[in-house]
């Protein structure tokens, strides 16, 4: 499936450009962040990339065949989409999607229930949980799949510290167990805990990809001068 | 005033006393409305999933067309019927004018566009929310016809009775297919119809309560079991 290869990639809505022209490379492991200011592009590029925004021009490349990658990804939105069903349905889902049994499924949802402190809640209503508790689902209900790559779309944006942390956890382990993660935030701190490397994005383009030490003590541009000594970022 | 309290009275004696005529007429009001309800709901159902699901080239037209015929005449669609199976029409051959079942017909073509057009609605609301979701765990297009329907059973269900009302309050289109010859094709409706033509008012009257009690027993029984109801503010 990797590396993940992302050539000349552009995404205009209405002539307008949204980002590019992206050239990307991305390895198989650890946890990538895509780093950036609001408005920089990042959640346009992340679409892109799993396919959810139509390219205007350029490719994306995976060493396998484009329908083999799209079963292998997952994406967690910054506003968490639950299914209008039970925490253990929600979690069963995409399972059953895949063509596991129910029982199967069951299981496996009960798991990731206890994983993510929910196992009381779950025949509750998704919807009707906390902000928290919901994302906590969706990070359940991506990673349940066991996918090669995750997509992450600022899912800890606006949660508490204690949530925050938690998902934080959960991303870590996914990560050691084999699961690309790449993430996007604009939340410094969160990247240094996080990152293996960082592509920072301003104004739709890539102005730096390297590891994650190599950002933060030699910053590559301006821009990134900036965001990291927190001023804002025009 | 007179009129309505017998009328009253007289619907109370006709189903306290079982009139066996009462029975069966009702009887039949059922199994056609119902019958004319199932064929819609299996053609209108899946095609307001597709039209929410798929982008093709006419479909903004198909919505319009479809949402202008829940205002179908029902007494055109039932002299389009009538010409389509009289004897000398293209499916006369089948020997169905008269019938049950081109009453049936009549009544399913009015009341395929008003659940589609309802079904429609309701399930475009959830796609805006579900599309990404969907498309990230990489679904395909029928388990996501499935899965609207699914979530959106309960509005699917009103859409249903507001069919059911539509039907087993017709008359013009079943009247003309239908003949409302006694002991054959009289429903409800057109029984009370003849009864108000032949000046027996408190009759027409106790039929028509009795009509309206059916309505309100199946939406009752339907809400009942559907529990659209469930949860309110406190």
């Amino acid at each position: 499936m990797f590396p993940l290869r992302v050539t000349d990639v552009k995404v205009n809505i209405k002539r307008k450009r949204l980002i590019g022209p992206i050239n990307l490379e991305i390895e198989q492991n650890g946890i990538s962040i895509l780093l950036g200011a609001n408005g920089s592009g990042k959640t346009t590029l992340l679409e892109a990339i799993h396919g959810l925004k139509k390219l205007s021009s350029g490719k994306v490349e995976w060493t396998i065949s484009h329908s083999l990658a799209a079963a292998e990804q997952a994406f967690v939105f910054q506003s968490p989409i639950m299914l209008r069903r039970t925490v253990a349905e929600n979690l069963t889902f995409p399972l059953k999607v895949r063509g596991l049994s129910k029982s199967t499924a069951t299981k496996e949802a009960i798991i990731w229930a206890k994983k993510i402190g929910l196992e009381e809640k779950i025949k509750q209503q998704a919807v009707l949980l906390s902000g928290g508790e919901m994302q906590a689902i969706a990070v359940a209900r991506a990673l349940i799949t066991k996918p090669k790559m995750l997509f992450l779309d600022e899912p800890t944006a606006s949660l508490d510290g204690a949530t925050k942390k938690a998902i934080e956890d959960i991303l870590i382990s996914a990560s050691s167990k084999g699961t690309k993660i790449l993430m996007s935030t604009h939340d410094l701190g969160q990247a240094k805990r996080l990152a293996k490397d960082i592509i920072f994005l301003h104004n739709g383009i890539v102005e730096a990809h390297c590891y994650k030490e190599q950002f933060l003590t030699e910053p590559p541009s301006k821009a990134a001068k900036q965001f990291l000594a927190g001023d804002i970022v025009l | 005033m007179n009129e309505i309290l017998q009328g009253l009275m007289q619907a109370f004696w006709l189903v306290l006393s079982f009139d066996s005529e009462l029975i069966t007429i009702s009887l039949r009001s059922l199994y056609v409305t119902l019958t004319a309800l199932t064929i819609s709901t299996l053609i209108a159902f899946p095609l307001a999933a597709f039209l929410v699901v798929t982008r093709f080239r006419f479909r903004q037209a198909i919505i319009a067309t479809l949402n202008a015929l829940m205002g179908l005449p029902p007494v055109v669609v039932g002299l389009i019927v009538y010409i389509l199976f009289s004897r000398s029409g293209p499916l006369g051959v089948l020997g169905l004018l008269y019938t049950t079942s081109a009453m049936i017909i009549a009544q399913a073509i009015i009341i395929t566009p008003l659940i589609t057009s309802i079904a429609h609605q309701s399930m475009q609301g959830l796609w805006v929310d579900y599309r990404n979701l969907l498309i990230s765990i990489n679904v395909s297009k029928m388990q996501s016809l499935g899965t609207l329907m699914w979530d959106s059973k309960k509005a699917l269900i009103t859409a249903c009775l507001a069919g059911f009302g539509r039907g087993i309050g017709e008359v013009g289109a079943i009247m003309i297919v239908g003949g409302n010859i006694d002991n054959a094709t009289r429903v409800l409706t057109t029984a009370i119809s003849l009864e108000t033509s032949r000046g027996d008012f408190a009759l027409a009257l106790a039929l028509g309560f009795v009509l309206i009690s059916l309505a309100i027993s199946v939406s009752f029984t339907t809400h009942w079991l559907g529990k659209t109801e469930r949860g309110g503010l406190r």
